[in-house]
């Protein structure tokens, strides 16, 4: 299973003996990885990213039951966390959604969860960026002081930053197991991001047109999750109304980052 | 290394007569894009179109041969193509998507694929990426300033530009003009001066005139896939090719011009670096092979 997972990622799967892995040997590929703990914290996020993860539909069970064990989160598992029942250790906590600072207990769980957990995950652009929830103003039934939400590296230290609104289903499976493969190298644009917490689609004009560095390419229009991206003159134009700060476009223009070893090795070039 | 990884090197040209007629070299591009779709490897592909201005191109999502044909030829400026491939898949629906790019645009699309990061169900659906080779790209305007100023022609009676032999060229119903591209230096958008690949060294196969006699193309395969589709289109007759050891100038020059742009843009990327500008690119002192596309 573990090399069908691969497989289906296009990561490299192991040399294999036979034609086609048989149950033991996936048995046995799988008993020599101890399966990660992971923790689903949700803070204060849409669903959305977790969602993302749930339409891996061809790998999502044996991901969930095969690969990695859940030991904590209210929507993947019945697992949560008050006075009476302390928060489980974990290998990986996915945290979705900012932090509120007027809310007490995300304060709280967030901290514990920094205790708990061995890797801290900013699972999409809420954790990462603030996202849309830079723009809230507060007065909401039935907080109406909630008004003030920072991205999880502003309250606690971050160890990788998974931005996207949502992430693809894609990078989460990509990143889960590399997580399980300890491939620190695919990891390693995710550590560098976790220290990007100020997304925004003027990081386009600021950190890529005005540095002489735009090349009129169209990949953060193409990647842009609201549309809020359109190429003008062969330069990105963003509607500042539509910008809900996720980070993505800079985040996915091949002049911002460039991982030339991992892509020749995906590619085989 | 300097071309990038590859499997073979050929001379090629398209022997449709209309493909022949219309496209910039030896018609690679749209021989292949539409033998693809014939075959059905591709169910679509995104061109640079022509746009409401002549000579700037838009962006299309081509679903028919004729409309492969239609984006036949160079432009010389931005055609933002990489950004329509979200629409190829979810507007038109598109399961296995073709596209033509630059090798900028190419790095976009590879960097997408590798790390989707907001990119949903897109990177799988691209089936055939076909390279171009670039040296720089002009912004519209200086494209439009520098052949009405420098050569004198309004762009609009401009019929087919070209870069060869060291020049620009411009034919138009009578004429035939042409500058030094020393030039148009200084014309070309500033974010190619740190850009390190000539050849589209990521593409599944790649193409350009460099290297081959005109009317022909250099064709480099690259990947599995790129190298089958291209073989396949050889066997069925609609690619005839040569051996580049018997094609002048040959592939002497296209190394040459691929060593040149890479080590002209090594020294604006140290010099950048030297200043502290961002570049996404290293130093030559932290390279094992300077002439490497990273
Ligand atoms: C900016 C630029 C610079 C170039 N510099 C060189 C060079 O230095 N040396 C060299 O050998 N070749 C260069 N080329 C490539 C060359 O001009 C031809 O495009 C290539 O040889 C393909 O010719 P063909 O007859 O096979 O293609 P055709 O059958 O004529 O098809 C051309 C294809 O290119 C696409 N296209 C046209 N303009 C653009 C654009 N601006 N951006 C993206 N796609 C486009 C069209 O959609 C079409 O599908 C350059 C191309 C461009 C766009
Ligand atoms: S992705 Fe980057 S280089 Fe490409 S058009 Fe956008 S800002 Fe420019
Ligand atoms: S422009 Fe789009 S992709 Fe970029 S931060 Fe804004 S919403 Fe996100
Ligand atoms: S020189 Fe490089 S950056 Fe400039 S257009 Fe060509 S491929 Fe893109």
């Amino acid at each position: 299973m573990l090399a069908r997972i691969k497989e289906i990622l296009g990561i490299e799967a192991k040399p294999e003996t036979g034609e086609v892995a048989s149950e033991e040997e996936v048995e046995k590929v799988a008993e020599e990885k101890p399966r990660p703990r992971i923790g689903y914290i949700h803070l204060s996020g849409c669903t959305g990213d977790v969602m993302s993860l749930s339409e891996n539909y061809d790998i999502l069970a044996p991901l969930l039951t095969e690969m990695v064990e859940i030991v904590y989160g209210q929507t993947l598992a019945d697992v949560w966390w008050d006075d009476e029942n302390p928060m489980p250790e974990m290998d990986i906590a996915l945290v979705e959604g900012s932090v509120c600072l007027q809310d007490e207990h995300s304060l709280k769980e967030i901290k514990e969860v920094r205790e708990k957990a061995g890797l801290v995950v900013a699972f999409g652009s809420c954790a990462a960026t603030g996202c849309f929830t830079r723009y809230s103003r507060g007065g909401q039934q039935a907080q109406p002081a909630h008004e003030s939400f920072v991205p999880v590296a502003d309250v606690v230290k971050v160890d990788l930053a998974m931005p996207g609104c949502p992430p693809s289903p894609e990078i989460i499976a990509k990143t889960v197991v590399a997580a399980i493969n300890g491939d620190m190298d695919y990891l390693q644009p995710m550590i560098d991001l976790a220290g990007t917490t100020e997304g925004c689609g003027c990081d386009l004009q600021l950190k890529v047109v005005n540095q002489a560095l735009c090349i009129g390419c169209g990949t953060c229009a193409m990647s842009c999750q609201t549309r809020a991206v359109e190429m003008l003159n062969g330069r990105p134009e963003v509607n500042s109304d539509r910008c809900v700060k996720c980070g993505v476009c800079y985040v996915q223009c091949p002049r911002s980052w460039w991982p030339m070893e991992r892509i020749k090795k995906d590619t085989g070039l | 290394m300097v071309l990038g990884t590859y499997k073979e090197a050929l001379s090629a040209r398209a022997t449709d007569k209309q493909i022949q007629k219309i496209s910039q070299d030896g018609g690679i591009v749209t021989a292949l894009l539409s033998f693809a779709l014939d075959e059905k490897m591709i169910d679509g592909a995104v061109v640079a179109g022509p746009g409401k201005d002549m000579w700037k191109p838009e962006p299309q999502v081509a679903m028919t041969s004729e409309e492969i044909l239609a984006a036949a030829g160079t432009k010389y400026t931005f055609s933002p193509n990489v950004w329509t491939l979200k629409e190829a898949v979810r507007q038109y629906g598109l399961e296995k998507v073709g596209t033509v790019a630059i090798p900028c645009q190419t790095m976009g699309i590879r960097k997408m694929q590798s790390y989707p990061f907001g990119v949903r169900f897109v990177a799988d659906k691209i089936a055939l990426l076909i390279g171009i080779y670039c040296m720089e790209n002009f912004p519209f305007a200086s494209l439009q300033t520098f052949i009405s100023e420098k050569m004198g022609v309004s762009p609009d009676l401009v019929e087919k530009m070209d870069i060869g032999k060291g020049k620009f060229w411009v034919y138009t119903a009578d004429e035939e003009l042409s500058i030094p591209l020393k030039e148009t230096h200084g014309y070309e958008q500033s974010g190619c001066n740190v850009c390190l690949d000539y050849v589209s060294e990521l593409s599944d196969l790649s193409t350009g005139s460099v290297g081959s006699p005109d009317g022909w193309s250099t064709v480099l395969t690259r990947t599995d896939s790129g190298d089958s589709l291209f073989k396949q289109a050889v066997d069925a007759g609609i690619i005839e090719t040569k051996s580049m050891a018997d094609v002048k100038p040959g592939l002497g020059l296209l190394e040459k011009l691929a060593t040149d742009k890479k080590t002209k843009n090594q020294k604006t990327i140290d010099d950048r670096i030297a200043m502290g500008l961002p570049v996404p690119f290293k130093a030559s002192n932290e390279k094992e092979d300077p002439l490497s596309n990273y």
